[in-house]
């Protein structure tokens, strides 16, 4: 079989041998944990809970704020301390329950369920959304609406995004080789609820003991295929996994559906296998500390809410001096400017990076060599784009496609002048968005 | 850990190629026909290429130096800019030419227009023609060994007989960088596998000149004829190292393709209707003030968008 991409692409460099062969290790969180009511798109959760309650661990104590939004849990045990605005890592202060964790780990009890086969779709669509299932790669869309399409019928691929082209991010990795059961049990129960579909892990071809382990426990599977895919950056995102996948573009305007298809990222569909199987809630994810400055690499499983400054400290802290740390990837995630900050259902990662590249250089002429023009997975001209977002022409911007950009930033690795590309082409996005949006 | 860190926007990785390291490659690839027109012409070719390069650099240097510009030499495109125009001159040609030469292409075409990025025409073509259109006689009075000897794209439009082997090696009459064609394509083979330029625009080029050649070269499918014609004159060092210069082509992929296109019809058309038996100096930098137009109506449709009707709608 062929290995598929799509066009465009760069290749950053990857950093994953500096984690990926470690096991993941438990990290039982010491001080307060804070949990954000916003770490998924739409609304934000509302309390369930008042300062000064008991909670156990799996308890629900913020409930979904609207159909778009989802519920959050405690991942331990203990006394809530504070409702109160944190600062978290996209930079923003969100209202967060603070708790204070007593130690004990005493858990609520979860129901497992003997016999999923007989689940009815809508039974599965609110054991997942009760579980506050949100995908897990990054974005944090809520699951339960993914997984309500408009026409149901019309899904034939559901795609496991197992691609993890981010650098440096080795949670994915590490939850194939420890529990790749729990992601093929969660790609079936999926195609439980579409039974015209097939299942679809896009692996990335630098991950072959995945592709092989995976491929062993599908083989009795008649619905569930493993596409390799080219390592190459963005190949895990959505508009380019589908393409790889099956050959359908899908562009800004159109949701995955609409090509028939179906994207969740590994740890979402470890978390679905969780909430239907097990009755777990999200509360643990594997979460990886890595990056030149870190002295101890590791993967982590990770209770939600527990300080970035804790794995950091039990990495044993810098190795070198850090320059820049993230949260998430190098290429798409945020700057952090301390590790005061909590994880939550969508981070994946520290990133401490010994060399902060992104203020390194000075930035000269754009001198139109057109490599942004190549990178672009999204067949973009990006250094017109730019161009357009500096000098505010919003009308041109549009004509030249500027709307479908996916923030990849495929376009500023690759410019020699070393201008800030998807920095002003964001900014104009995020302008014109907001605008086309009070316009409605 | 009280320290704050640095916090931009993402991506926070950068790939290593820069400007200065591009313009480096472009000067690696020019290296073997430069080598080789010194052999080839001797010491004055040799002064006439560190002259050109240096009052480059010179002038882009006082330039920013009086209007209060930052020091933009270092990204070595005045150095290109150089090398390119010394390539395009007569060995012949007295040093203070070259040296207006480099100071028009410099001040004039590039810094004027708001330095290297913003100009609209190749500098060292834009020179170039500066020069034939002022010192005519200078320009055009090559000699080979010696002796004043006509270019064999003259001899050719003269219906006289020219040796295409020499052609292909360059030992004949010529400016300094223009005659051998293998050493001009051992560069190109290199920029191309460095990734530095793309096979759109010189492939368009050549193909669209070869076709005219044989459609109004009067000549049919004389493969002699075409042969010569590809490797006469300056059109492999324009096609692969003028027409490809970034600033002054389309930047939209099949704006390339339509440029060389272009590029080719009118070097065609001055080689075979012009007085002169040169064209592609003229026929690049037209070509260039189209750029614009070009890229206008090439806009790439983006990934995903099928119906551009569509999309209007939408608006």
């Amino acid at each position: 079989m062929g290995i598929s991409t799509f066009k465009g692409g760069v290749h950053p460099y990857d950093g994953k041998e500096l984690s990926k062969a470690k096991p993941t290790r438990k990290l039982l969180p010491k001080g307060e944990l804070v949990y954000p009511l916003s770490q998924h798109i739409g609304a934000p959760a509302t309390p369930v809970v008042g300062v000064g309650d008991y909670v156990l661990r799996g308890q629900k104590i913020a409930d979904a704020g609207g159909f778009v939004s989802s519920p959050i849990f405690s991942s331990v045990s203990g006394t809530v301390k504070a409702i109160e605005p944190r600062r978290v890592a996209v930079g923003d202060m969100v209202n967060s329950i603070i708790i204070e964790n007593d130690g004990a780990y005493t858990e609520t009890g979860f129901n497992a369920c003997d016999d999923i086969a007989s689940l009815s779709n809508e039974e599965i669509v609110t054991k997942i959304k009760d579980a506050g299932v949100v995908g897990m790669g990054g974005a944090g869309f809520p699951t339960h609406v993914k997984l309500s399409p408009k026409n149901p019928d019309d899904i034939d691929h559901i795609i496991a995004n197992c691609a993890e082209c981010e650098p440096y991010l080795t949670a994915d990795y590490r939850r194939m080789i420890e529990n790749p059961e729990k992601l093929v049990g969660g790609m079936r129960i999926v195609l439980q609820m579409f039974p015209e579909a097939l299942g679809v892990f896009g692996i990335e071809d630098n991950k072959k003991d995945c592709i092989d382990k995976i491929n062993e426990l599908i083989k009795d599977e008649k619905r569930m295929v493993v596409v390799p895919l080219r390592t190459k950056y963005p190949q895990g995102g959505e508009r380019q996994l589908i393409y790889a996948c099956t050959k359908r573009a899908i562009n800004a305007k159109m949701l995955p559906a609409d090509a028939g298809c179906i994207v969740d990222n590994v740890e979402t569909l470890c978390a679905i296998y969780n909430a239907v199987a097990l009755g777990i809630p999200v509360m643990n994810r594997i979460f990886t500390v890595t990056g030149g400055a870190v002295c101890e690499p590791r993967n982590y499983e990770m209770y939600m809410g527990t300080s970035f400054e804790e794995f950091l400290e039990e990495s044993g802290g810098f190795i070198k001096n850090c320059e820049k740390m993230i949260a998430g990837g190098p290429m798409m995630g945020f700057a952090l400017q301390d590790a005061k900050i909590p994880t939550t259902k969508t981070t994946s990662a520290l990133v401490c990076l010994d060399n902060d590249e992104a203020s390194k250089y000075k930035t000269t002429a754009c001198i139109n060599c057109g490599r942004c023009v190549e990178a672009c997975p999204e067949q973009l001209v990006p250094s017109k784009l730019a161009k357009f977002a500096e000098t505010g022409r919003k009308e041109e911007f549009k004509k030249w496609y500027g709307l479908e950009c996916v923030e990849c930033g495929s376009c500023t690795f690759m410019c020699p002048a070393r201008r800030h590309l998807a920095q002003g082409i964001k900014t104009m996005k995020k302008q014109i968005m907001a605008e086309m949006r009070a316009k409605k | 850990m009280d320290k704050k860190f640095n916090v931009t926007s993402a991506p926070h990785d950068r790939g290593r190629m820069d400007t200065q390291k591009i313009m480096l490659c472009v000067l690696i690839s020019l290296l073997p026909a430069t080598f080789f027109g010194i052999y080839n012409f001797g010491y004055k070719a040799a002064i006439i290429i560190v002259v050109t390069v240096a009052t480059c650099v010179i002038s882009e240097f006082l330039f920013n130096l009086i209007v209060k510009k930052d020091q933009t030499i270092k990204d070595l495109s005045a150095v290109v800019t150089g090398l390119l125009l010394a390539l395009n001159l007569p060995h012949t040609l007295p040093w203070w030419m070259a040296v207006i030469g480099g100071v028009f292409a410099i001040v004039v075409v590039k810094m004027l227009f708001g330095g290297l990025g913003q100009n609209f025409m190749n500098p060292a073509l834009g020179a170039r023609c500066f020069l034939l259109i002022s010192f005519t006689s200078y320009m055009t009075s090559f000699s080979y060994d010696g002796i004043t000897e006509a270019t064999p794209l003259a001899l050719l439009k003269n219906g006289e007989s020219v040796d295409p082997l020499k052609m292909l090696l360059g030992t004949e009459a010529g400016t300094i960088g223009e005659t051998s064609v293998v050493f001009l394509l051992i560069g190109a083979i290199f920029l191309i596998l460095m990734g530095i330029i793309d096979i759109r625009i010189p492939g368009a080029y050549l193909i669209t000149f070869a076709l005219f050649i044989m459609i109004f070269g009067g000549h049919g499918f004389d493969m002699t004829y075409l042969i010569e014609h590809l490797c006469g004159g300056g059109l492999v060092l324009g096609a692969f190292f003028m027409a490809t210069d970034y600033v002054t082509s389309p930047i939209t992929p099949l704006g390339k393709v339509i440029f060389g296109i272009i590029l080719g019809l009118l070097t065609g058309i001055f080689r075979l209707f012009g007085s002169n038996a040169e064209g592609v100096s003229y026929a690049i930098i037209i070509g260039n003030l189209l750029v614009p137009l070009i890229e206008k109506i090439t806009i790439p449709r983006a990934f995903g968008i099928t119906k551009v009707k569509e999309v209007k709608e939408d608006e």
